[in-house]
Order: C-alpha cells, then sequence, then structure tokens
C-alpha cells in the first residue's frame, strides 16, 4: 500500500502542473526541504535553518504565531459574517439574530470570531509581555517593538469596532462609555481640559468625529463597519507584513 | 553579525548560498549552536500548534456560543454598563480619575511608554533569555504596570456590580449595594479645614480664584515629581549616569506618573480624598 503510494507520488511529481506549482520534489530530501522554503511566499517568511533552540516552546510559548493565526481566523470568520450582515440600525440586530436562527453554522462561525477575538487580545498582550520578559525589544530591535505596539493599539480598537456592529445594548453602552471618553480629550473634546476655551463642542469634537453625530447612532454604526471590515484589517496586514519581514531580517534574540 | 555578512558574501549566487545551507562540511560547522531545517522541525511544530488553538476556539464556541442581549435602545441604560473586558481597567479607573484622564491621558501615557521600552533601556544585558537579576529595575517597573492593569481589570470583572459597587462573588448581586456614607471631599477643602487656612483667594486669574490651600496642593503634585526626579539622581548616580540626560527624564517622568496612579487609589480609598489638584480646567 506504502509502496503504491510512493509510486503515485512518484508520477505526480513528474508531471508539468505539479513542476509548474512547486517547482521541486516533494520535501523528503534535505534539498527539497531548502527549496520549499524559496519556492513558498508563505513558508518564506521562515529560514531554511534554525538552531535548535528554536523549537523550545518554553522560550516564546507559540505567542506571536498564535495571535498571527487567530488573526486569520478574524479575517476568514468576518468575511463569511459580512456576507450576512448589513450595518443599518433598523436590520442589524436582526441580521445577528438570523446568524443564530436560519443560517447554517452561523452560530458557529459567529461564536469563532467572537473567541478568537478574545483569544487574539490575550495572546498579543501575553506576546508582549514575553517579548519583554526575554528583553528581544533590544538592538537591533527596537523598530520591531513599536511596530508591535502599533499591532496591538489596532487589535484594541478592531475588537471595540466590533463589539458595537451586533446592535444589542451590550454593544450600543459599551461603544457609549468609550465615546464619552472621547469626549473628553484634552484640547479637541467637548468636555476635556481646555476643549470648551478652544472652541469645541459636542458638534465638533473628538467623539463626533468618532461617532459621525451626537449619539451612537447610524452614521456610528457605519463608520465602525467600515473600520472594522476594512480600515483597521487593512492597516493591521500591513503592520503584520513589516513586523514579520524585521524578525526574518533581524533574526529571532536568544535560542532560537 | 560579522558571521551573517561573510555568509552572504560567499554566497553571492543563489545555489552557493542554497548549498551552504543544505550541506553541514566540518569546514562550515561555524555556528554556535547546531541548527536544524525548519522543514519539517518547526513547520510540523506550528502546524501542530495551530491545530491546537483551532480545536480549542471550536470547543469553546460550541460549549458557549457568543451572547446577543437585547436591541439596542438609548431608553434603558443597563446597569452596570460595562465595556468589554480589556477595556475594564480603563472603566475601573473612572472610579478615581476623571474621564480626561482615565480614558485619555493614562492609556496615551501608556501606549507613549511602551514605544519608549526600547530607547530608555540601554541594558545590553537579559537579551534573548529569561532574566531577573541582570535587569531588575526594568522588569519590577514593567511587573509593576503590568500587574496594575490586570489587578484592575479583575476588579472591572469580577468585582463590580450595579452602580458600579464593589460585590464580592458571594454578595447577591441584584440588589443595590446601600450607599455609603462616605462623602468624598477635594484635597484642598481637607487642607483648608486642618490648617484654618483663609477661603478666601490670594490671587484670581480670570475663572481661576487660587487660595492658600489650593496653592498648597499645587505645591504638594509637583513636590511629588521633584522629588521622584530629584532622589535617585543624587542617591542613584550609577543609574543616572547609565540613563543619560535624556533617557533619564522620559523613564522618570513615566514611572513616577505610573506610581501616581496607585497613589492616588489609595489617597482616595484611605482618607476619601476626591480631587488632589483642582483647577477651573481639570481636576486630578
Amino acid at each position: 500500500m506504502l509502496n503504491l503510494l510512493q509510486k503515485i507520488r512518484a508520477i505526480v511529481n513528474k508531471t508539468q502542473v505539479f513542476k509548474s506549482i512547486f517547482r521541486h520534489g516533494y520535501p523528503d530530501t534535505d534539498g527539497n526541504r531548502a527549496l520549499v522554503m524559496f519556492s513558498n511566499v508563505i513558508l518564506h517568511l521562515h529560514p531554511v535553518r534554525v538552531r535548535r533552540g528554536a523549537l523550545k516552546i518554553k522560550f516564546t510559548w507559540c505567542l506571536g504565531g498564535l495571535t498571527f493565526l487567530f488573526f486569520i481566523l478574524l479575517a476568514i470568520t468576518g468575511v463569511v459574517l459580512m456576507f450576512y450582515y448589513v450595518p443599518d440600525t433598523r436590520r442589524a440586530y436582526n441580521d445577528i439574530r438570523d446568524l443564530g436562527t436560519v443560517i447554517y453554522f452561523g452560530s458557529l462561525f459567529r461564536a469563532v470570531h467572537r473567541w478568537s477575538a478574545h483569544a487574539m487580545v490575550f495572546s498579543v498582550w501575553m506576546h508582549m509581555t514575553r517579548v519583554f520578559m526575554t528583553g528581544s525589544y533590544k538592538p537591533p530591535r527596537e523598530f520591531n517593538w513599536v511596530v508591535g505596539v502599533i499591532l496591538l493599539v489596532t487589535t484594541l480598537v478592531l475588537s471595540w469596532t466590533g463589539y458595537l456592529l451586533p446592535w444589542d445594548q451590550l454593544a450600543l453602552w459599551a461603544v457609549t462609555v468609550g465615546s464619552k471618553m472621547a469626549e473628553a480629550t484634552p484640547f479637541i473634546g467637548a468636555a476635556g481640559p481646555f476643549g470648551p476655551e478652544l472652541g469645541f463642542t459636542a458638534e465638533n469634537d473628538m467623539a463626533f468625529a468618532l461617532l459621525g453625530g451626537t449619539v451612537v447612532g447610524q452614521s456610528a454604526l457605519l463608520r465602525f463597519y467600515v473600520l472594522h471590515c476594512l480600515a483597521l484589517p487593512l492597516l493591521m496586514a500591513l503592520f503584520i507584513a513589516v513586523h514579520f519581514w524585521r524578525i526574518r531580517k533581524d533574526g529571532f534574540s536568544g535560542p532560537l | 553579525m560579522s558571521d551573517k555578512v561573510s555568509d552572504l558574501a560567499q554566497d553571492s549566487s543563489k545555489s552557493g548560498r542554497l548549498a551552504s545551507l543544505i550541506k553541514k562540511t566540518a569546514a562550515e560547522k561555524v555556528e554556535p549552536e547546531d541548527t536544524v531545517l525548519v522543514w519539517p522541525n518547526l513547520v510540523y511544530l506550528e502546524l501542530i500548534c495551530s491545530m491546537v488553538a483551532v480545536a480549542i476556539m471550536l470547543f469553546l464556541s460550541l460549549v458557549s456560543p457568543a451572547p446577543l442581549e437585547e436591541l439596542a435602545s438609548a431608553d434603558t441604560t443597563p446597569n452596570p454598563t460595562k465595556a468589554p473586558w480589556y477595556f475594564l481597567g480603563l472603566q475601573e479607573l473612572l472610579v478615581y480619575f476623571d474621564p480626561w484622564l482615565a480614558g485619555m491621558v493614562l492609556p496615551t501615557m501608556i501606549i507613549v511608554g511602551l514605544v519608549l521600552i526600547p530607547y530608555v533601556d540601554p541594558n545590553p544585558r537579559g537579551k534573548g533569555y529569561y532574566t531577573f537579576s541582570e535587569r531588575k529595575f526594568s522588569m519590577l517597573g514593567f511587573g509593576f504596570g503590568l500587574a496594575l492593569w490586570w489587578v484592575l481589570i479583575v476588579v472591572g470583572v469580577f468585582f463590580r456590580g450595579l452602580d458600579w459597587s464593589w460585590y464580592w462573588p458571594w454578595d447577591d448581586w441584584h440588589y443595590h449595594q446601600p450607599a455609603g456614607a462616605v462623602k468624598l471631599v477635594d484635597l484642598e477643602i481637607i487642607l483648608q479645614n486642618l490648617l484654618g487656612l483663609s477661603e478666601s483667594p490670594l490671587v484670581t486669574l480670570g475663572r481661576y480664584a487660587i487660595t492658600t490651600a489650593n496653592l498648597i496642593t499645587w505645591v504638594l503634585f509637583l513636590a511629588f515629581y521633584a522629588v521622584g526626579f530629584t532622589v535617585p539622581f543624587l542617591f542613584f548616580r550609577d543609574f543616572y549616569r547609565r540613563l543619560g540626560f535624556v533617557r533619564y527624564n522620559l523613564v522618570m517622568v513615566m514611572f513616577i506618573s505610573m506610581m501616581g496612579v496607585p497613589m492616588k487609589i489609595f489617597v482616595r480609598l484611605l482618607a476619601d480624598v476626591k480631587y488632589v489638584l483642582v483647577t477651573p480646567w481639570f481636576k486630578i
């Protein structure tokens, strides 16, 4: 049986289609195992060889990779959810409710999206803690730590914007708490220090820019939807690319 | 580093570089530790890790689906109104600070502080391995901030109920806690009564009527920073010398502000002080 599979593989490996896609044989020889790293765009994020210490889970706890995995899970489930959701205050809530009642696996996709979001916030935080504890931000990796902080903030804002979309009581009031804080921004918030002195009112301040109005309503829902589904994920992907690129250029700190 | 450069220089052609990476002849064993191929060693580890994580996500999703409360309504405010758990640290700070501080200035300082970390830590040791003894100050400083953050989150998630009152897990969370007899007072009023100072202002700058007590609170507030800046400068000369002027000032303004947060919380809890510093424009 095994013999037969090997024979089939040998034939498949020689076909023009296989060669055009993979350009080399299955990575079961050292040569092909190196080539696979060069010829695959995703695997190319890795070097060909790593020091044996890189396999130690107790150094990284896989936290950066897990954060990325959760981002991927969120992107996939998020796209599915977008098919069933319209950011209109009159139907957003019902769209979300339909996910749990009439759409096949709708509840599961929404639940995975929610759990991955919680997990991503948690793992990005743990990842930063680990990077601090191992001093991996030290030269020459200072700027990659800064990129990491940007990714942390983007993660938090993504989570927060997503919180509004179900348009239930939890969503509305959690975001109201946040917008009250925006209102209190020093200098550019209507309720913040020196805000009124500088001419800011409820109709032109920081909170107004965030919500597109004075209360959390249709404009806020649309803004949060566009930020959540388009602007912030793109920003995130951009900085993830920079983050990974830098790791690849600088190498890992420590035993890796 | 020099290894890397010479490595690149030697193997300018792709095939040459490949060959050096694949073969491990005796001449090439200059690396400090022995290496392994990423495929299959690391790639499979990542695959297993991802599969376990996805399995856990699916399990949690099946056990506990996403909640959906009633339709959003501006007419009924839920009590308490809680933000998602990762923001409850900030929301808990709202008990002790005004929104401009708790919601805007302190989070901004946290983010700026995080960004500054690699630029104000000149200690070359402790790079790439876990150590406490070789970098005590940075570990303690970061650990303190982290602990504070998590404590505030835990309090916000598990101990705050109706009206944002404190609830123990065994309390009945359906009943309002009796309103406390505690009345919060500004520090300047406490000082005024304690020292028998006059209520009439010394100077009036527009809306700002500065009393003697108010002036004292300014002195106390600035003294907190002044002492914080001076003590390490005078008594930990090594610490100052290692950091240099710019780094020292950046570290200290962040560190002292961070210490100010629990201090304000304690002053509030122990002495019922509402604000330590009051101006017409902002209150701290």
